[in-house]
């Protein structure tokens, strides 16, 4: 936002070359000895440069034990400054990461990788996500077998279903928290993420039981979604599976005003 | 792939659900609160005087960063420290960071509210540094705009921060500290001052800091900061000191905090440590370090001195 008292172009100038190591520095600022002017600003472009990268290496701790620290603050760095933060809350940082990777040329041999950074982003969403109750495992046995199919449930805000067409959920929870590295079977993945007792869980989803959890989490009822699941996977463990969920913390309570239409 | 996102800020349905102690946290010396640290601060026999926040840590909607929080505020006085407002900026501050600055006051009742003369948001790009200013008549104007605008939504009084700078400007007109006297007299805000950023700006300025000091507004004076700085050079072989928060406080800044408060009297004070954060122990024992020279300072008359 310009205006015309002469300070917006100041901020604009001084702003405009920070995330730019090629262009030349503002022209009004000084020094008290009139020298070292690109040291001095150069202080402020590595303050905002490495800050940055910090920042993006903190979300996605395991993309980086994968790709080597090299390789994660060399591309970090090309991020930054195609898409600098628009936000001051740097743990909303770094959404568009996951697609940059995916169009990141020295990454084109890790294909599953941009999938990898998308979990890690759900995890540190659901962190940071509202706090809510849970929904206690054994309310489904208060209700009559024929209201089961009715029902609809609301998930907790933390939870998230990430799909991926590599094994992106393996080699994420072998990097997490630097756990022991194996060889991997090339197959999909769905993740369940969610918080439970503030520590956020990534559960490995059976073929077929995210399409099941997407349609809960969607306001589906039971039934519709219970459908959807037996047909992407016609061997689906259904109530295994809504235990897993239930016990992974991923729904709040059960709606009980659409539950009886 | 694909992700079911529903993440809501519901921080102001929570401001009325908590209520937290009150805590005095005159004379007393305290430090950045790092989540690192929780379990050993719960487990040490002794109390720490206060702990401060970055406001912008605890803007999530929810999770383990306000468990930490609420545990920390149940018993300690907290100090809130934003560093984002963009304050020192010439564009309006941004409503929706005001708001969720407002409800997290709201939500934690802290003992001291501050934020920085900087800036660090330009068109809507965040830079994650405190950015320099020039000092004229033209950036007091908005600096006070935002500063009232700042107290009048949050609705608490807010202490605001000298910088530490490695550039000064040709179109600057007036003193950093007149610029700041006139900040406090103009908005009735407090200062915050940080020692270190003194000690900083001053070789990085080739000005006294002895000199600055005698001239800052210590009447307005509502809390201090001190922290580690690290030494480089610039281009033309001159020192530059930078203010990383990352090692403890160097002697010659114990020095002139110990100038400050024979003249002010015992200011809360904070040990900054951000970054190469140590073990527990070793930030505690900066604060008691601070804390010893607030006692010794516990019956000087304060202004009477700074009023000279």
């Amino acid at each position: 936002m310009l205006q015309n008292d002469g300070t917006a172009p100041i901020a604009a100038s001084f702003a405009g070359a920070l995330l730019r190591p090629n262009e030349p520095v503002p022209q009004d600022i000084t020094s008290h000895h009139g020298a070292g002017l690109i040291e001095r600003y150069n202080v402020y472009r590595n303050n905002v440069t490495v800050s940055l990268i910090n920042a993006v290496a903190s979300i996605y701790p395991a993309v980086q034990r994968i790709t080597g620290e090299d390789f994660f603050r060399a591309m970090a760095r090309f991020y930054i400054r195609a898409h600098p933060p628009r936000s001051p809350l740097l743990f909303a940082y770094g959404r568009e990461f996951p697609d940059f990777i995916e169009a990141y040329e020295y990454a084109s041999s890790m294909p599953w990788l941009a999938d990898v950074a998308r979990i890690e982003r759900a995890w540190l969403d659901a962190y940071h996500a509202a706090d809510a109750a849970h929904l206690a495992p054994d309310m489904l046995s208060e209700i009559a077998p024929e209201g089961l199919g009715a029902l609809r449930f609301r998930p907790h805000p933390a939870t998230r279903i990430l799909r991926s067409a590599y094994p992106a959920v393996t080699i994420f929870s072998m990097n997490h928290n630097g756990g022991e590295v194996s060889a991997v079977e090339d197959r999909p993945e769905d993740a369940l993420v969610t918080r439970r007792d503030d520590e956020v869980m990534v559960t490995h989803l059976d073929s077929g039981a995210a399409d099941f959890l997407q349609a809960l989490i969607a306001g589906e009822t039971l039934g519709t979604a219970a459908a959807l699941g037996l047909e992407a996977n016609p061997n689906l463990d259904l109530s295994r599976l809504i235990a897993v969920a239930l016990d992974a913390g991923a729904f709040s309570s059960l709606d009980m005003e659409t539950s009886h239409d | 792939m694909s992700n079911s996102m529903g993440m809501q800020n519901n921080l102001a349905d929570r401001a009325d659900a908590v209520r937290f102690p009150h805590y005095a946290v005159a004379g007393q010396a305290g430090t950045s609160f790092k989540p690192e640290h929780l379990p050993a601060i719960l487990a040490a026999s002794d109390r720490c005087g206060f702990f401060e926040v970055h406001a912008e840590n605890y803007m999530g909607a929810g999770g383990p960063p306000h468990r930490a929080l609420e545990r920390i505020r149940q018993d300690y006085p907290v100090s809130i420290h934003g560093v984002c407002m963009s304050l020192g900026g010439p564009q309006p501050l941004d409503p929706d960071h005001l708001q969720r600055f407002k409800a997290l006051v709201d939500r934690y009742e802290p003992a001291m509210i501050s934020e920085h003369l900087a800036w660090s948001t330009h068109d809507d790009i965040f830079y994650n540094d405190l950015l320099p200013l020039p000092y004229n008549e033209a950036t007091l104007t908005h600096v006070c705009d935002h500063v009232d605008q700042m107290q009048s939504v949050i609705g608490r009084r807010i202490f605001l921060e000298n910088p530490s700078t490695y550039v000064a400007f040709t179109d600057t007109t007036m003193a950093e500290v007149d610029f700041i006297r006139e900040i406090a007299r103009r908005t009735g805000c407090g200062l915050l001052l940080d020692v270190n950023n003194v000690f900083v700006s001053a070789a990085n300025h080739g000005f006294s800091a002895l000199d600055y000091l005698k001239d800052f507004p210590l009447e307005s004076v509502e809390q201090i900061h001190l922290a580690g700085h690290a030494e480089q050079e610039d281009g033309a072989g001159e020192k530059l000191l930078i203010d990383s928060h990352d090692r403890p406080v160097a002697d010659a800044v114990w020095q002139l905090y110990e100038i400050v408060l024979s003249r002010r009297g015992p200011v809360p004070t904070l040990i900054e440590w951000d970054s190469e954060l140590p073990d527990w122990p070793v930030l505690r024992a900066e604060a008691r370090a601070a804390q010893a020279i607030l006692d010794r300072h516990s019956d000087t008359g304060g202004l009477r001195d700074a009023a000279e």
